[in-house]
């Protein structure tokens, strides 16, 4: 595997991250972040922290498992995903959501998330945060805040790597 | 949509479930995680998920039961699946003419999941060899009730995390119990220590084959044991040969306060339902602080939500 981006790169993007969502949010005060399982959940706890140090204040965080609102799940041949709890344990409702996840791709995962999110409550507005856009969209979707845009060609995969989760925090093409 | 490398992830690939004992640790734990994902919709003021839009579940029930179906049917629907009632009786046609040519219309009609309940112990089996859709068994005669056994154990997993060494009671009629039968192998494999508890005249013939131990003094092992699973008295065998009296019943084997006096303070008290009030269970017992019948309940439609999915998944998968 082809290493795109390592641990001191991904740190400066989260931070890029934190910094475009407070710009724009300004301090209103109503934020919360919902992570989707299984990276965006960690960027978001490292996106609360940072935003928390900055002195934003409280945000609520939590986790969405899109795996019950995927359009695949009956075409997904021996890929099966598992479902996981979603935790989210504040009201949605017109709260302003920024969704957080790893990789931009198709926007289907995005897609799900909305309608998953959406199950739960109605906020005032969702926004989408992710580490990497890779393009190759197949729905009209597109992220608010992007660590950075990759080209990468259509049949490689962009794979992140979370401490928390891998052991190593690292950016790779496989 | 970001994945992770799939060799990691265990496969789920039964499009039936007929019964717990040839699950293994991992399928058992499989549906449990996928069960505790489910949990939450219940919490949500719109108690619904699409994952079986477009999908049909029949329940197929050749008896009565109210609990088990109505479960089912929530179940199936809080997945969006459209659901079909189908009442049958056995009564007038022999068993394996009427499941053939109910199954083959069933068939017909474009459905995908069959819940059955029957009073012939592998009717479901036999079902799953003849139609394509996916089986999962509701109860067969006296043979395995699986979503029960699996909503008792993940009741009791939920209390207790590590089942190994748990020593596990089940007190009453087993010779007529498939909640027992279900609950002895899914305890076994995930290596509780199963007690089947009552009268001899109750023990299934072939308890010697069985991985339990046998015990027909409930007051001298019951300081031991971590939880109880007091089963129904069925009603109609009352006065008969095998079951002399009420009241000689709940002497030795209901479970009164008195008697909780000498179990463990934590003990976990399950009932599969409808409760006998007064008779397997006193009241107090039931309503108290061990009970955990209404968690039981509140668990059993996460399970059978699970199981529901998980099927569909696999069928899928072929």
């Amino acid at each position: 595997m082809q290493v795109l981006l390592d641990e001191q790169e991904i740190g400066r993007l989260i931070h890029k991250l934190a910094v475009s969502i407070t710009a724009s949010v300004g301090e209103s005060g109503d934020l919360a972040l919902v992570g989707i399982r299984s990276r965006g959940d960690i960027l978001a706890q490292r996106l609360q922290r940072i935003l928390q140090e900055k002195g934003y204040g409280r945000i609520d965080r939590g986790t969405l498992d899109i795996t019950l609102y995927r359009d695949d799940l009956n075409s997904m041949g021996h890929q099966q995903p598992k479902l996981q709890s979603t935790e989210i344990d504040f009201s949605v409702d017109d709260r302003m959501i920024v969704l957080v996840d790893d990789v931009l791709n198709t926007g289907r995962s995005t897609r799900a998330a909305m309608e998953a999110l959406i199950a739960l409550g109605r906020p005032r507005c969702i926004r989408l945060a992710v580490l990497i856009d890779r393009g190759e969209r197949e729905l009209p979707i597109r992220a608010d805040y992007v660590g950075k845009v990759m080209e990468v060609p259509p049949d490689r995969r962009v794979q992140v790597y979370l401490k928390e989760r891998d052991g190593r925090d690292e950016v790779g093409l496989g | 949509m970001s994945g992770e490398p799939q060799s990691e992830r265990f496969i789920w690939n039964r499009k039936h479930l007929l019964g717990l004992r040839e699950l293994s640790r991992e399928e058992l734990f499989h549906i449990f995680d996928t069960a505790e994902g489910f949990k939450e919709i219940s919490r949500r003021s719109i108690k619904k998920a699409p994952p079986l839009r477009g999908k049909v579940v029949v329940n197929l029930f050749f008896e009565d039961s109210t609990r088990t179906r109505n479960s089912f049917s929530l179940a199936a629907s809080r997945l969006s699946a459209d659901v079909m009632e189908f009442t049958a009786k056995t009564s007038s046609v022999s068993k394996g003419e009427t499941l053939r040519d109910t199954a083959r219309n069933l068939e017909a009609m474009g459905i995908d999941i069959v819940v059955i309940r029957h009073s012939a112990g592998g009717a479901p089996h036999l079902l799953s060899r003849c139609i394509d859709a996916c089986v999962i068994n509701a109860g067969d005669g006296y043979h395995e009730h699986p979503t029960q056994g699996l909503l008792d154990i993940f009741t009791i997993r939920e209390l207790r995390g590590d089942m190994t060494g748990l020593k596990v009671a089940i007190v009453g009629d087993i010779a007529h119990s498939r909640v027992a039968r279900s609950n002895i192998w899914g305890l076994h494999t995930l290596g509780a220590q199963v007690f089947l508890v009552g009268p001899p005249t109750l023990m299934p013939s072939e308890v010697g084959k069985l991985p339990v131990t046998v015990c027909h003094d409930f007051d001298a092992i019951i300081g031991q044991m971590d939880v109880m699973n007091m089963l129904r008295v069925q009603f109609e065998r009352i006065g008969s040969t095998v079951f002399p009296s009420v009241r000689e019943y709940t002497r030795l084997f209901g479970l009164t306060m008195n008697r909780m006096k000498r179990a463990k303070k934590d003990v976990i008290v399950m009932h599969p339902g409808p409760i006998n009030r007064g008779l397997e269970l006193e009241s107090e017992v039931a309503d108290g602080p061990n009970s955990t019948i209404l968690r039981q309940v509140a668990n059993g439609l996460a399970v059978r939500m699970a199981v529901l999915f998980l099927v569909n998944q696999a069928a899928a998968q072929k």
